[in-house]
């Protein structure tokens, strides 16, 4: 009806993703061509348009079967929960199966597709039907002959479609040069959209383009979907601005020592921590850390692990000291394992987000992110993990990763050239010296926060993640024997200090004692010479005394007055 | 196949026998109102008709704009289809029916080929 409008007005499809690549849809009351090759989707996505237009948009549908019998169709579709049958018999919807078969056409003339549109215009006008689906109209070409008068009669259906007001799908086989192999791109040209069902290195991703959206802006990527039990998911990169709130709250990494190099208090909630190293370097170990640290706090983490099973998670952390056990059983930590090659990556997505949605984990541990790296998918394991990461930050869930970097390669390269989404990146190393190799950690780098940039020698003890002390050697960082070596050279150096300086304290202590002697003996020479003199000085007093008195007595003897010649003698 | 283009028991000319016998071709010409081409394709068939079943056709038009819910039964798509309903098998000629050789092998009436 409502033909010429000055905006584009749209007709939203209901499919996650897809309006919001189309910005709300697609074109209102025109036709849109749907093209791509066999089993890629096109049928479905045609089916679900018309199934979330009658149920949740309250726009009757009409489904023109050209290859597949309305009866078919309806059990394919159960699968995905429409129940078509429910919806004819209610009224939302006209399933019409065209049976066209060549052999049985014999062309004699002049003819028109006008039974065509009377079939359609009559299953329009008895739902009154907003929405039109044409699947597959080539087979037209195929079923009838001369081409040239399908052409003619194509031109006109769509023609007559827009003036019907329906918004339509017209869906074509995509064809070697061009979009569809009778190049209805020609005719149906306000909306295009391509699907493309790829299988590479065994695993297949479907992708969807929005080619051509006349008058409308869209999303020109191509953009993987998914066809699961809830129909199509097409996930969209760029509707995630990079708009998401940040925090500037700390969780602790769960071991320490880390946390001193992570400036003090370990990763930022709600960032994203990528721990890449070589093999056996204790990637996963770290993380155990992270989720038992998790759970600890009483909030939930979730372990996507991708290479061992829980169990033997659980069995091999048990050997470092780490029990995941209790946090399981608590509900806490929840595992959930599959084999990458299981499922195409946005399988992997869809399934991550839903189990995040379910489970509203506060961590999300990925281990490891390597797995899903088949062959040269590695820009599309990039678009995944960046929509994942997107997905995590805007939900506030701090994720950690772990990438297996390979050999002696370039250890600062993810294998997926990731590095620059993630906030914090620890790097893993084996340091060989000295024929052994020993486990080392840095912190390449760490948004927002003053780390380390020391290279720290880490063991795997019977009680977790140790970080030892920093040695540095000639050669580096000492890490393993050089380590030891270099504990006990220092020891032995503490102990020869020692001694020396027992031997100078008892040396001094001697030289003190002969010092003490020296002067003992000088005393005892003194007192000696001091004794002999008082002795002669007391013998010379002695000898004086007699002499006066011999004088004394003399003068008596002489019978002279002792007294007053002893005052002459003294006053002389 | 009892599809012979002639045969000795050959009843008057009529455009619609009463009952349709085991050798009587039944069949239905859709049209969509009475444009040139169904008007073309009506005349040409009747033609046809006399000149090679005379006596043992029944020919039923049907306009889909007056009964446009009976294109899905016989799978109609193009204007003017001719379905030969009987005998079996069924057969579709699309078109004016101007090539009479073409509607003749459309009717198993001439061999294929």
């Amino acid at each position: 009806m409502a033909k010429s409008r000055t905006q584009l007005p749209k007709s939203p499809t209901g499919i996650q993703g897809l309006d919001e690549i189309t910005g709300g849809g697609l074109p209102k009351g025109r036709p849109t061509l749907i093209c791509g090759g066999a089993g890629c989707g096109k049928t479905l996505l045609a089916m679900e348009f018309l199934v979330r237009g009658a149920r949740q948009f309250n726009e009757p549908g009409v489904f023109m079967a050209f290859e597949e019998t309305a009866k078919d169709l309806t059990k394919n579709v159960v699968s995905l929960g429409f129940d078509l049958k429910d919806l004819i018999a209610r009224k939302k919807m006209v399933l019409d199966f065209v049976y066209i078969e060549r052999s049985e056409i014999e062309e004699t003339g002049e003819y028109d597709l006008e039974g065509l549109f009377i079939r359609l215009g009559q299953a329009i006008d008895a739902v009154h039907a907003k929405r039109v689906v044409l699947d597959t109209i080539e087979s037209l070409f195929s079923g009838l002959p001369n081409p040239l008068i399908v052409r003619a009669e194509l031109r006109r259906l769509f023609r007559w479609l827009k003036e019907k007001g329906v918004t339509a799908i017209i869906t074509g086989e995509r064809g070697t040069e061009t979009l569809t192999r009778q190049g209805l791109e020609e005719y149906v040209s306000d909306c295009v959209i391509v699907l493309d069902h790829r299988v590479s290195d065994q695993v297949s991703s479907r992708r969807l383009r929005v080619v051509k959206y006349r008058g409308s802006t869209h999303g020109t990527n191509e953009y993987p979907f998914l066809i699961d039990e809830d129909g199509i998911l097409v996930l969209p990169v760029t509707s995630l601005g990079l708009q998401h709130i940040v925090s500037t709250k700390r969780i602790p990494s769960g071991v320490a020592r880390l946390d001193a190099m992570l400036g003090g208090a370990g990763y930022y909630r709600g960032s994203s921590v990528l721990i890449s190293g070589t093999a056996g370097t204790g990637k996963s170990s770290f993380a155990a850390h992270f989720a038992e640290a998790t759970c600890r706090r009483g909030e939930r983490a979730l372990y996507f692990a991708f290479e061992e099973s829980p169990s033997q998670i659980v069995r091999n952390m048990r050997s470092i000291g780490i029990d995941l056990e209790p946090w399981v059983q608590k509900g806490l930590l929840r595992f959930q394992a599959a084999r990458p090659t299981l499922a195409g990556l946005e399988m992997h997505l869809t399934t991550m987000h839903k189990t995040i949605n379910t489970f509203k984990p506060q961590v999300v541990i990925v281990d490891q992110l390597n797995s899903f790296v088949i062959g040269d998918n590695e820009t599309e394991v990039k678009s995944m993990l960046m929509r994942l990461a997107d997905f995590l930050k805007t939900n506030q869930i701090t994720g950690m990763f772990t990438n297996l970097t390979a050999g002696r390669g370039a250890l600062e390269q993810t294998k997926v050239a990731i590095s620059s989404l993630f906030d914090t990146w620890l790097l893993l190393r084996d340091i060989e010296i000295g024929g052994e190799r020993n486990r080392c950690l840095n912190i390449l780098k760490s948004r927002g926060m003053a780390h380390s940039n020391q290279i720290r020698e880490f063991l795997l003890t019977d009680h977790g993640v140790e970080l030892r002390d920093v040695y540095v050697g000639a050669s580096g960082v000492l890490t393993g024997s050089a380590r030891l070596a270099q504990e006990a050279q220092e020891e032995a150096g503490k102990l020869t200090r020692q001694q020396e300086t027992e031997r100078r304290q008892l040396g001094l202590e001697r030289k003190r004692k002969a010092l003490e002697g020296q002067i003992a003996a000088m005393r005892t020479e003194f007192e000696a010479q001091e004794t002999e003199t008082l002795s002669i000085i007391g013998q010379e007093q002695v000898g004086e005394a007699q002499l006066v008195q011999e004088r004394v007595d003399m003068g008596l003897s002489r019978k002279a007055d002792a007294k007053p010649n002893k005052q002459k003698e003294a006053s002389k | 196949m009892k599809t012979k283009p002639t045969k000795p028991k050959s009843a008057p000319p009529k455009a619609r026998p009463a009952k349709a016998k085991s050798d009587t071709f039944v069949m239905r010409l859709y049209v969509a109102g009475q444009t040139p081409k169904s008007m073309a394709a009506f005349a040409n068939l009747k033609k046809i008709c006399e000149e090679h079943l005379a006596g043992r056709y029944q020919i039923d038009v049907i306009d889909l704009l007056e009964n446009p819910q009976l294109a899905r039964g016989d799978q109609i798509l193009a204007i003017p289809t001719l379905v030969r309903k009987l005998p079996e098998p069924v057969r579709k000629i699309i078109g004016d029916l101007s090539n009479t050789e073409r509607v003749l092998i459309g009717l198993d009436l001439l061999p294929r080929g």
